[in-house]
């Protein structure tokens, strides 16, 4: 086999690691090179250097170490049942692109994942190989995102964490039982102990030793974790009950959830479809009412048709429309657990109505100024002059936010 | 009318040094003609005479305010910020009005320029200036922003990149970070950098982390908005990508999958057989092996893992608890959270070793119900404690006790068939269909719930019943 050039390994790897949604690069201890010893810094609040045109942030360097793989992931690009091109990083390598792109504010850091070769520890050796030399080496103080590979050995991810300001370990399925046949190799069980491991580091490091030092942080920003929609047969509810079971019981940070999206060289196993942008989208929805909204799982689902959310309007609209019983609301008066129900009224918009609201009473125009989306919020409010009358009464009050039917076209 | 005129470097600190004058001086905002820079001066405007001093107080939130909007590009934003100041003289909560037209107006420009300092942090892109060996690099970049932020925003560039030099040069003014000292400097004319061979390199990232199957422009858009795509290497390639995505992604769905490469199915046979021959298959391990599989009830679905017992396989007292709790679920091992600390605790007073009981539970999955990032424990039903007795049944069998003690009346039911009168039975000792004899307590997580009052008294009993059952372990 001919030797690659970079430019070409680049190609293949980071074309093998674009199925991995997470890109984000937020959260964590601050740090900076303001000292002239090293490269870099991290805000807190991450950044987004590039968009690409799937719509997707382009804030890390989001790459394989190598597409070998000896497991078999139906849904997977790299596993080893695919024709596609394999190529493979030295360490030295990826520390270069990393610095270089970095120093041209490309990139906010590394996210360095790996198809499996070998064994998983020396897999997983390889990968702690590569931010030990940024971070110790090059004093590289940039953000590192490790994929984590569950049946590694404890150490490894121990030492993982040290250097790493994110580690994830993907669940792939939202059940048990679609993991075991899309991904026979992976150990669902594993998965969460592995989750588990994350979670208990990260607090026994938070606890000060009996002198009053602080360990140094573990995986400052915390976990997260990737689910594919739309590969087995899961529907929307059992998506996000698995999602709150994962919350509550690893504290991750996020759980992404990708659309199950074509791939060159497909498995007979897992026939191809269109990707579900739409419904990871309302799942994403879904998923921000759970953490920042207080809804629950249950609740989100009670508005479902067979399970799935609305893919015409958006899962708090949708939920709002099935209870209608519960508006109007009166904006003056309601609690914040309340407005933060109304389709329409985001976080920030009912923090400034309760702060405003302890001076004045609202009238519809301060809404509009603070930023409410009032031609969904319309039906479900009343203000100082503004009721809604007739508009929340009419029958099919759906219909007047769902787009309009398509029609068909000729060809 | 006056004209008060701000300098392009430190504007922020001259506004707010003339503004607390102006204000002190009781100086109207109908009366004042702002401007950045000399530039056209209004010839109808008298200069201001200078003024001194004038400490002002003011709420919360405007200085912050205050430190965004003068940057904003905007012929206005200093009039306006002076117009709230005067404001607020009358009306110290008006910045809380969110609805008002002139604070609306103003968080407005602050968020404008915001998001523009952030794309700037975003957008930039350097190039190498220097020599790629110098022992420290020299980069340099051009950027067009939107506001007059470069400013504002070159400390970001300062503390991200440390160990090098660079120059940022704007149609405004220019940044320079030299030896670890930064400076501004007056517009200098766009200069001419030289290419740089990574920009290849990250043309070739960009290409290839875009998925064609996927394709979003509107999102792409909203947060890389065009006026920004001139000085980014990558977006010329965007045309192209858009415009080949679709054909891209028809190609793969209508490829048939395709045949495995040889050497797949040896790699995934021999991949198997070390993953069987990892398997365990003693029998104390086998145990813990079928347990992890048990499916007899649902509560596997929601918990890490089922948490066998632990302890010697001949050891004389087993401890039956309720079930895993959060701490339990995360590591493996029977109480070791909260409850298992007290249970320690009180236990090393009692005399009793815990490393030479077996400790396990009457049920072996944590029953919880999520709420956010907490997970709320609930009691075990009926059900789900007698699915579990078949395990506490094998690990009774294989351990053999001489006693057992009985930890709340979930473990008394698991044992007895029968969980009331937890507090009556309490002390006593009971005796199973095979002739084992258990020792009724509590569980010490209800020594937990108590209030700090009642604890130590419960605490106190506790500690006795678990003497007592020492003491009647050893007379057996």
């Amino acid at each position: 086999m001919a030797k690659l050039t970079l430019d070409r390994k680049l190609a293949i790897l980071s074309d093998a690691a674009k199925y991995d949604a997470s890109c984000a690069s937020s959260g964590g201890q601050k740090r900076d090179s303001r000292d002239g010893k090293g490269l870099g810094s991290t805000t807190g609040s991450g950044i987004c250097h590039a968009y690409a045109p799937d719509g997707r942030c382009i804030s890390l360097l989001k790459i394989l170490m190598t597409n070998f793989c000896i497991y078999d992931c139906a849904y997977c690009i790299n596993r080893v049942s695919s024709n596609v091109e394999r190529a493979r990083f030295s360490p030295e390598e990826v520390v270069t692109l990393t610095t270089e792109f970095y120093r041209r504010n490309y990139i906010e850091g590394l996210f360095l994942s790996s198809g499996i070769i070998r064994s998983p520890d020396d897999t997983m050796g390889d990968m702690v190989r590569i931010a030990r030399m940024l971070r110790l080496d090059h004093h590289f103080r940039g953000y590192i995102h490790l994929k984590t590979i569950p049946d590694a050995n404890p150490a490894l991810i121990e030492e993982a964490g040290l250097y790493a300001d994110r580690l994830s370990i993907n669940v792939e399925l939202p059940t048990d039982n679609a993991v075991k046949s899309y991904a026979p190799e992976k150990d669902p069980d594993q998965i969460r102990r592995a989750m588990a491991d994350v979670r208990l580091a990260r607090e026994s490091r938070k606890e000060r030793s009996f002198t009053g030092k602080r360990p140094p942080r573990f995986a400052p920003a915390g976990q997260s974790t990737q689910m594919i929609v739309g590969a087995d047969g899961a529907n929307d509810a059992t998506i996000l009950k698995t999602s709150t079971r994962l919350y509550s019981s690893y504290k991750l940070k996020r759980v992404y959830y990708s659309a199950f999206s074509p791939i060159p060289d497909s498995s007979a196993a897992l026939p191809l479809i269109k990707p579900p942008l739409v419904r990871e989208h309302r799942l994403y929805q879904a998923d921000w009412l759970m953490r920042f909204y207080g809804f629950d799982a249950d609740e989100i689902a009670s508005a479902t048709r067979d399970g799935n959310l609305d893919l015409e309007v958006d899962p708090k609209l949708a939920w709002a429309l099935s209870n209608r019983h519960l508006f109007p609301l009166d904006v003056n008066r309601a609690e914040r657990e309340n407005l933060l129900r109304v389709p329409g009224l985001g976080t920030k918009t009912v923090a400034r109505i309760l702060t405003t609201r302890r001076h004045r009473s609202l009238r519809y125009d301060d809404l509009r100024r603070m930023g409410a989306n009032l031609k969904q919020a319309k039906p479900f409010i009343t203000l100082l002059d503004w009721r809604p009358r007739a508009l929340s009464d009419i029958a099919d009050l759906r219909a007047r936010f769902a787009p309009p039917p398509e029609q068909m076209q000729l060809i | 009318m006056r004209r008060v005129t701000l300098p392009e470097i430190g504007t922020f600190e001259a506004w707010r040094d003339q503004a607390r004058a102006l204000l002190a001086a009781g100086i109207r905002p109908e009366d004042l003609l702002w401007q950045r820079g000399e530039g056209d001066a209004d010839l109808f405007a008298a200069p201001l005479p200078p003024l001194t001093g004038g400490d002002i107080t003011v709420p919360r939130g405007f200085v912050d305010l205050a430190r965004q909007v003068v940057w904003h590009s905007d012929p206005e934003r200093f009039a306006r910020l002076y117009a709230l100041l005067w404001a607020l003289k009358s009306d110290r909560k008006l910045l809380e009005d969110r609805g008002d037209a002139r604070v609306a107006r103003l968080n407005r420009l602050a968020k404008e320029v915001g998001r523009d300092r952030h794309k700037m942090t975003a957008f930039v892109r350097f190039r190498e200036i220097g020599d790629p060996g110098a022992n420290r690099r020299r980069f340099a970049a051009w950027f067009e922003p939107s506001h007059y932020i470069l400013e504002p925003t070159a400390p970001f560039f300062v503390k991200r990149f440390g160990d090098m030099d660079w120059s940022i040069f704007t149609p405004d003014l220019s940044a320079h970070f030299l030896g670890g000292d930064l400076s501004l400097a007056p517009p200098a004319p766009r200069p001419d950098l030289p290419d740089d061979a990574a920009e290849d390199l990250w043309r070739t990232y960009f290409r290839n982390i875009f998925n064609p199957a996927r394709v979003k422009l509107k999102a792409m858009q909203a947060e890389m908005p065009k006026k920004y795509w001139r000085n980014m290497p990558e977006t010329a390639l965007i045309p192209e990508m858009v415009a080949s995505a679709h054909a891209r992604a028809r190609e793969m769905a209508e490829a048939a999958p395709s045949l495995a490469p040889k050497r797949a199915e040896a790699i995934t046979e021999r991949l198997r057989s070390d993953q069987a021959m990892a398997r365990p298959d003693d029998t104390g391990q086998s145990l813990k092996t079928q347990l992890a599989a048990c499916r007899r009830c649902p509560l596997w679905e929601n918990a890490s893992q089922a948490v066998p017992g632990e302890g010697p396989a001949d050891a004389a007292l087993m401890i039956v608890g309720e079930q895993p709790g959060d701490h339990e679920d995360l590591t493996g091992r029977p109480f070791v959270g909260p409850a298992g600390q007290l249970f320690d605790r009180v236990a090393e007073r009692a005399g009793l070793t815990r490393s030479s009981a077996y400790v396990t539970n009457a049920v072996k999955h944590f029953k919880f119900q999520p709420r956010g990032k907490r997970r709320i424990h609930q009691a075990p039903n009926r059900g789900e404690v007698s699915h579990c007795r078949w395990w506490l049944d094998m690990e009774r069998e294989t351990v053999r006790p001489k006693l057992i003690l009985a930890m709340g009346a979930t473990a008394l039911e698991s044992l007895t068939g029968n969980r009331r009168d937890l507090l009556k039975r309490r002390g006593g000792i009971e005796t199973l269909a095979d002739g084992t004899p258990i020792f009724v307590t509590v569980h010490p997580s209800y020594l937990l719930r108590l209030p700090d009052a009642e604890r130590t008294m419960a605490e106190a009993q506790f500690e006795s019943d678990l003497r007592e059952a020492m003491a009647y372990l050893d007379s057996l």
